[in-house]
């Protein structure tokens, strides 16, 4: 069974690899704030294209109007 | 600090959307296919009973079909995902657009060539692993320019924070390079063909290392991501808890590693090993049902949207069935579930609760989502949509529940005895009669979700006709405020370079690494090939080439060779499997479904004649058999001539053959052809029917060698009592 030299040892070579990047995401700050994050990506940073934003004006100015 | 201006590429998610569907289909269409052969055995014996057609039998189609869904169509699924939502999330365009279209590129190729080489016998055998060494170069080097393109799009990112699904990106492109490679270290013999540097008991631990590690880190981890991403974008709420999906990736990638071992359980791998995966498989629940959770959660407040909106349905139902398929995983991983589910059709049946409902459901979603993001505009019919979702969900439980009646019924059927201590049923044929009704259910279970798929296909083409054709679209932000030791892409021709030395680093690392250790791994375990059992000898050159054509023929598929010590076992098929009885077995055979009995023992069973007639024509000597025909098999001659240098490569993994025995190859296969041929011609049926034609040269005799030698050598030391 020396294969388990290479199958663990992989693994664990693997396994510190990501013990490394998981220390060094929380001492760069990665994991400060819990909330933020998940609420940021739901904004869309497409820019709005002219026509849809001249739309909106128009519905504003409508509703101004009513 | 400006704001800048760049542009999201979208032309390549487009890419990989259509491919998705196309991929989709096609192994959809050959899973339902090779589910018609259960059934129907003789359904593409288009040129005759007699004249059976070797690229569509069903040893053949199998592996076509795992690996075409699993990395032709969830493949492609998780590069749509994740190059749409890398760039959103990480606000940049992916790092290099060539990069972009060589994966791409190279990934339809490498499918092509599967699809070309898997039907004609072209395979490694290792299940997930099938593909030959050319190609399975070809995969790492396209993996490579994957993972370059994400971590260079990282590197460039104008967010500083890293959402937890790019994470989840992450560690799938790293993990699954390094399985990769490990399991297939195989020797190049010719072009073609290679044997695994691992042999027996360690090739299974291998094998299923990486096995289990591809369910985990090609079909759980990426579409994992995809959740995180686009479960809350579709719903529009922020996930459940962030928290919880960082305690989640961090647990899920500590503890899948060492899962493996739970498809071994009861074989010649060590008990300690055994255990060790166990253990792990049981813990893994924890994550993955947090993970589960916190996506079914995100939708907490949002449930009316789940009834308006056709893509929500699909994650529900995907979220789902990830939460069953991960309860069941460690139920199955404890030894005595196992001894019940191993070997039997409940396994494919919990195989498909992922792939249908998790993988394949996850993907509808997004693709349709996707659709109306990228050509934007509404999706062309929600109802077909809500259709789509009905009778795939429908074509998942009449998939699922009949394999699970069908797996507990054959589990119990082969380990049931009577009173007197024999086998109820003893002849295993009785065992394979009785579940064909559920194996026809499966089957209308699997034309459901394909006809569904369909839907989908059409649905998105009418959506993307009506649509706009905005490929790439324009987006600002802030940049990264540089901070020292946080490395930033620039645009000097000087940058430039150091990044094209980098790119060029990591291929030849990628190429030294593979040459080496194809070199290096056999110098370890050669050791270990120092037989444990003394009469387990070496295979002849014609049993070498019938191993050949055995894996060719993709029996492994549906025949085990690996005999647990269950009483049950040793009473149907003999004596149980010993670790040391596969020591020169590159790779291992010993399979993971019994369509068919186990073979282990079965040199010596039946007189060549049996095994002859067993191939032309399997009802002949089994009533009711399902196993295709090879009539080929016996009309082909036997191709002998690579023998040198097979068994010098067998040789340098460490089987004791002489120089001698080399270079005596032909003429030993010529006299044991001879002895098989006065054999078969001791029937004189066979003699009716063949006359004095020549039978020696063909590929039957050499397979006929190879199954009368299984299991037989530890026969000889019996007698001295084995310890």
């Amino acid at each position: 069974m020396e294969v388990v030299y290479i199958t663990i040892g992989v693994s664990i070579v693997v396994a510190i690899l990501f013990f490394i990047a998981f220390i060094k995401s929380v001492k760069s700050g990665q994991y400060e704030d819990t909330y933020t994050p998940s609420v940021r990506m739901l904004f869309d940073d497409e820019l709005v294209s002219e026509k849809k934003r001249k739309n909106k004006v128009n519905i504003k100015i409508n509703n101004l109007n009513n | 600090m400006e704001k800048e201006q760049f542009y999201y590429d979208n032309k390549i998610v487009k890419m990989f959307l259509w491919a998705t569907i196309l991929w989709g289909i096609v192994g959809m269409l050959v899973g339902l296919t090779v589910a018609l052969l259960f059934v129907y055995p003789g359904l593409l014996e288009f040129a005759g009973a007699d004249n059976a057609i070797s690229w569509l039998s069903f040893g053949r189609l199998r592996p076509l079909h795992t690996n075409a869904v699993i990395f032709a169509f969830v493949g492609n699924g998780i590069f749509l995902g994740v190059y749409y939502s890398t760039q959103r999330l990480l606000k940049a365009r992916m790092f290099n657009d060539v990069l972009s279209r060589i994966h791409f590129w190279g990934w339809q190729a490498i499918i092509v060539a599967a699809a070309i080489t898997l039907p004609l016998g072209f395979t490694s055998t290792k299940e997930y692993a099938e593909l030959e060494w050319p190609i399975d170069i070809a995969v790492v080097l396209i993996w490579v320019i994957f993972g370059i393109n994400l971590i260079g799009t990282i590197l460039k990112r104008r967010q500083r924070h890293i959402y937890v699904a790019i994470w989840f990106y992450i560690a799938t492109v790293v993990t699954i390079a390094v399985l990769y490679i490990f399991n297939n270290l195989e020797l190049p013999v010719t072009a073609f063909k290679s044997y695994s540097v691992y042999a027996g008991v360690q090739d299974a631990m291998v094998q299923w290392w990486y096995g289990h590690n591809a369910v985990a880190f090609f079909l759980t981890t990426p579409i994992l991501g995809l959740m995180y991403y686009f479960v809350p974008k579709v719903a529009n709420r922020p996930v459940y808890s962030y928290r919880l999906s960082i305690i989640h990736f961090w647990t899920l990638i500590f503890l899948y590693i060492w899962a493996g071992p739970h498809h071994l359980l009861y074989t010649a791998l060590p008990e300690w090993a055994q255990n060790l995966g166990t253990v792990f498989s049981v813990m893994l629940i924890f994550p993955s049902w947090g993970g589960m959770i916190n996506g079914l959660l995100t939708l907490r407040g949002a449930w009316d949207k789940v009834r308006e909106d056709p893509v929500l349905k699909f994650f529900v139902v995907a979220i789902t069935g990830y939460g069953m398929a991960t309860f069941e995983g460690p139920m199955l991983s404890f030894k005595n579930v196992n001894a019940i589910g191993h070997y039997t059709d409940w396994i494919v049946g919990h195989v498909h609760i992922g792939a249908l409902a998790w993988n394949g459901f996850m993907i509808a979603g997004i693709v349709y989502w996707l659709a109306t993001k990228l050509w934007k505009t509404e999706l062309y019919s929600t109802k077909l949509a809500n259709i789509h979702f009905w009778i795939g969900t429908l074509g998942i439980l009449f998939y699922a529940i009949p394999l699970y009646v069908a797996g507990f019924t054959q589990a119990f059927m082969w380990k049931q005895f009577n009173p007197d201590g024999t086998l109820v049923y003893g002849n295993f044929l009785e065992t394979v009669t009785q579940v064909i009704p559920m194996y026809a259910m499966r089957a209308i279970g699997g034309t459901l979700y394909l006809t569904g798929f369909i839907l989908l296909a059409y649905n998105v083409i009418k959506t993307a006709k009506a649509g706009s054709t905005v490929e790439d679209e324009l987006a600002e932000a802030m940049p990264l405020k540089k901070i020292s030791g946080q490395r930033i892409a620039g645009e000097g021709w000087h940058t430039w370079l150091e990044r094209r030395t980098v790119l060029f680093t990591i291929l030849t690392t990628v190429a030294i690494l593979i040459g080496g250790l194809v070199e290096i791994v056999p110098l370890i375990l050669v050791k270990s090939n120092i037989p444990t059992i003394s009469s387990v000898k070496p295979y002849t050159p014609l049993e070498l080439e019938g191993r050949d054509i055995y894996m060719r023929e993709g029996c492994n598929n549906c025949h085990s060779q690996m005999i647990r010590p269950f009483r049950s076992e040793v009473e149907r098929y003999g004596e149980y499997s010993k670790a040391g009885e596969f020591v020169y077995d590159h790779p291992f055979l010993w399979g993971s479904r019994r369509t068919g009995p186990d073979v282990h023992r079965i040199g010596g069973k039946y007189n060549d004649n049996w095994h002859f007639n067993h191939m032309l024509d399997p009802r002949s000597t089994s009533p009711g058999s399902i196993m295709p025909r090879y009539s080929w098999i016996i009309k082909d001659n036997l191709n002998a001539s690579d023998i040198e240098a097979k068994m010098r490569g067998l040789v340098k993994l460490g089987v004791p053959y002489s120089e001698e025995e080399i270079k005596n190859a032909k003429q030993s296969i010529l006299a044991q052809a001879k002895k098989i041929e006065n054999n078969l011609r001791q029937d004189p049926e066979f003699v009716k029917n063949y006359g004095n034609s020549n039978i020696q040269n063909k590929e039957i005799v050499a397979l006929i060698a190879y199954l009368q030698r299984l299991g037989t050598d530890i026969k000889a030391s019996n007698k001295t009592a084995l310890k």
